[in-house]
């Protein structure tokens, strides 16, 4: 009774997976993968992951603190809002970023005005759409684990006289680590996945905005075969990501 | 634990619409719902086609972007001469409209701003033939306070000029690049967009400097961009085919719809927004 819809949900999740195995043209691989314009398209998007990463552990983790330690009025609101960037389409994220930091954006325009500064169809641009879909992983990931966390230790280490940041560095981040490490990772692939956000704020050029997803959406037009190569680049990179979550995903009952 | 909730992707019309620029793409996207719309006077005299075969049902009609507006319009005329039929739209770049259809996407007429991309799916079997009904040729559009003073062709090469171009397997962006080689400049645009109403999209958001897009989407958009018009001798221009597709679930009305399009009724809707006789 149960089986069975369980193996049609299971079908249908790996069926397409598959399919993109036994469509891939294993012949021509290396020679499409090793094409300078898919090598533009896999570093501009590995750089970009790893900067939103970056910027998301500089200011992501200090957020999820104060989320999970500080309590004032209002903070069930400010973690709502913190989160709407995972339910809202990325694409209204991207327009909603145009708006802000656009030419003629609510600050973009001052930006330009005073600093010559114009964000969109920019490399810093695909940083700042891919954080704003990506960091809210990190954020919730890192949050639950302090909400969870030991707080006798921390207590404990400021009773002996350590300050507020020493306790920071030296206890709360290596009770959390493992999941600042998933919450890390998590935030990486999402970034690397990133399409909507980011082809709507910084657009579509080779080697300065164009990312692996977009590059794999174009090829799909003129050059199916460049589209799948492409796809199993991806795909690779999501099950690296299962297998360095696998201590956490892969092992029941100790779930995010 | 959280799970993302991943919108799919929609193509670049999704932004002019998301943001209420394109009212036009908006309700063309919904399709039409058989309003009485604003059919000619001469909509059923004798230059319109013969309506020997009764039609009726849903006709998929899938058309170039820069088609928007008059197909949108001849839609509603066709659904007002043919009533109890409903006209879906649905518009893109003609190279992605191309693979949809080739990908088996259920479509009656596929309109495209290019033959190369007609001709794809005449290869692969999903058309028969295809008749020829514009000619569109390129303009440049500017936001309306022209910041970086575009005036011509060669300023789009200069540095510091943002342009946004249709990418080039795109027919707005092979075109473009041909008026580039005609005028002998090199352009390096900082976006390459999915169709011409993205393109053009940008330009009226004020987001890049120029744009180069069809004479016909200056015209749509009214006074949201400025039109630089290219000199004829450095110009060019592109054909739009259109089919009635093989595996077209209505046949019939694909037929009607495709020879209404022919029509001198349907060549004065698209001679209105700009388009030229091919």
């Amino acid at each position: 009774m149960i089986a069975a819809p369980a193996l049609v949900g299971f079908a249908f999740l790996l069926v397409p997976l598959v399919a993109l195995l036994i469509r891939a043209p294993w012949h021509g691989l290396a020679s499409l993968l090793s094409d300078h314009s898919v090598l533009t398209a896999l570093r501009l998007s590995l750089e970009c992951a790893t900067a939103a990463t970056a910027v998301s552990l500089l200011v992501g983790v200090p957020l999820a603190w104060v989320l999970a330690r500080v309590r004032f009025p209002g903070i069930q609101v400010l973690r709502a809002l913190v989160t709407l960037p995972l339910v809202l389409p990325p694409v209204v994220g991207g327009v909603a970023l145009l708006l802000a930091f656009g030419r003629q954006g609510v600050l973009g325009i001052y930006l330009d005005r005073w600093f010559g500064v114009t964000l969109p169809f920019t490399t810093p641009g695909v940083i700042m759409a891919e954080t704003f879909v990506a960091m809210p992983f990190l954020i919730i990931t890192v949050e639950g684990a302090l909400r969870s966390s030991d707080r006798g230790l921390e207590d404990a280490a400021a009773t002996l006289g350590a300050s507020r940041v020493a306790v920071f560095f030296h206890v709360t981040l290596p009770l959390i680590g493992p999941s600042l490490l998933a919450g890390a990772v998590l935030c990486w692939a999402r970034a690397l996945g990133e399409f909507g956000a980011t082809i709507t704020f910084a657009g579509n050029y080779p080697g300065t905005t164009q990312t692996m997803p977009l590059a794999v959406y174009n090829a799909l037009q003129t050059d199916p075969e460049t589209a799948i190569a492409l796809g199993l680049i991806l795909l690779v990179a999501a099950v690296a990501v299962l297998a360095a979550l696998r201590d956490r995903w892969l092992r029941p009952n100790t779930g995010l | 634990m959280v799970r993302a909730i991943r919108a799919i992707a929609p193509r670049g019309t999704a932004i002019a619409a998301a943001l209420g620029m394109g009212v036009v793409l908006a309700t063309a996207g919904c399709g039409s719902s058989g309003s009485p719309g604003t059919a000619l006077g001469s909509t059923t005299s004798a230059s319109a086609p013969s309506s020997s075969a009764p039609i009726s049902g849903t006709v998929t009609v899938f058309a170039a972007a820069s088609l928007t507006e008059a197909f949108t319009t001849l839609a509603h005329q066709f659904e007002a001469a043919h009533p109890g039929v409903t006209v879906k739209l649905n518009f893109g770049a003609s190279s992605t409209l191309a693979q949809q259809i080739n990908q088996g996407a259920p479509a009656d007429v596929f309109a495209s701003a290019s033959p190369t991309n007609m001709k794809q799916v005449v290869d692969a079997g999903g058309a028969q033939s295809s008749t020829t009904f514009v000619k569109n040729v390129m303009e440049i559009a500017v936001p309306p306070s022209n910041p970086a003073q575009v005036t011509g062709v060669a300023d789009l090469a200069k540095s510091g000029v943002k342009v946004a171009l249709c990418q080039p397997q795109v027919p707005c962006g092979a075109v473009a690049a041909k008026v580039f080689a005609n005028a002998n400049v090199t352009v390096k645009p900082v976006t390459l967009e999915q169709d011409v109403k993205s393109t053009l999209t940008k330009v009226e958001l004020n987001e890049v400097d120029a744009g180069v897009v069809y004479v016909t989407d200056v015209r749509a958009a009214g006074t949201k961009v400025k039109g630089i018009p290219i000199p004829t001798d450095v110009n060019a221009s592109t054909e739009y085919p259109i089919a009635t597709l093989t595996k077209a679930p209505n046949t019939a009305g694909a037929q009607a719809f495709v020879a209404y399009v022919l029509s001198d009724v349907g060549q004065q809707v698209l001679a209105a927004d700009g388009f030229a006789s091919p």
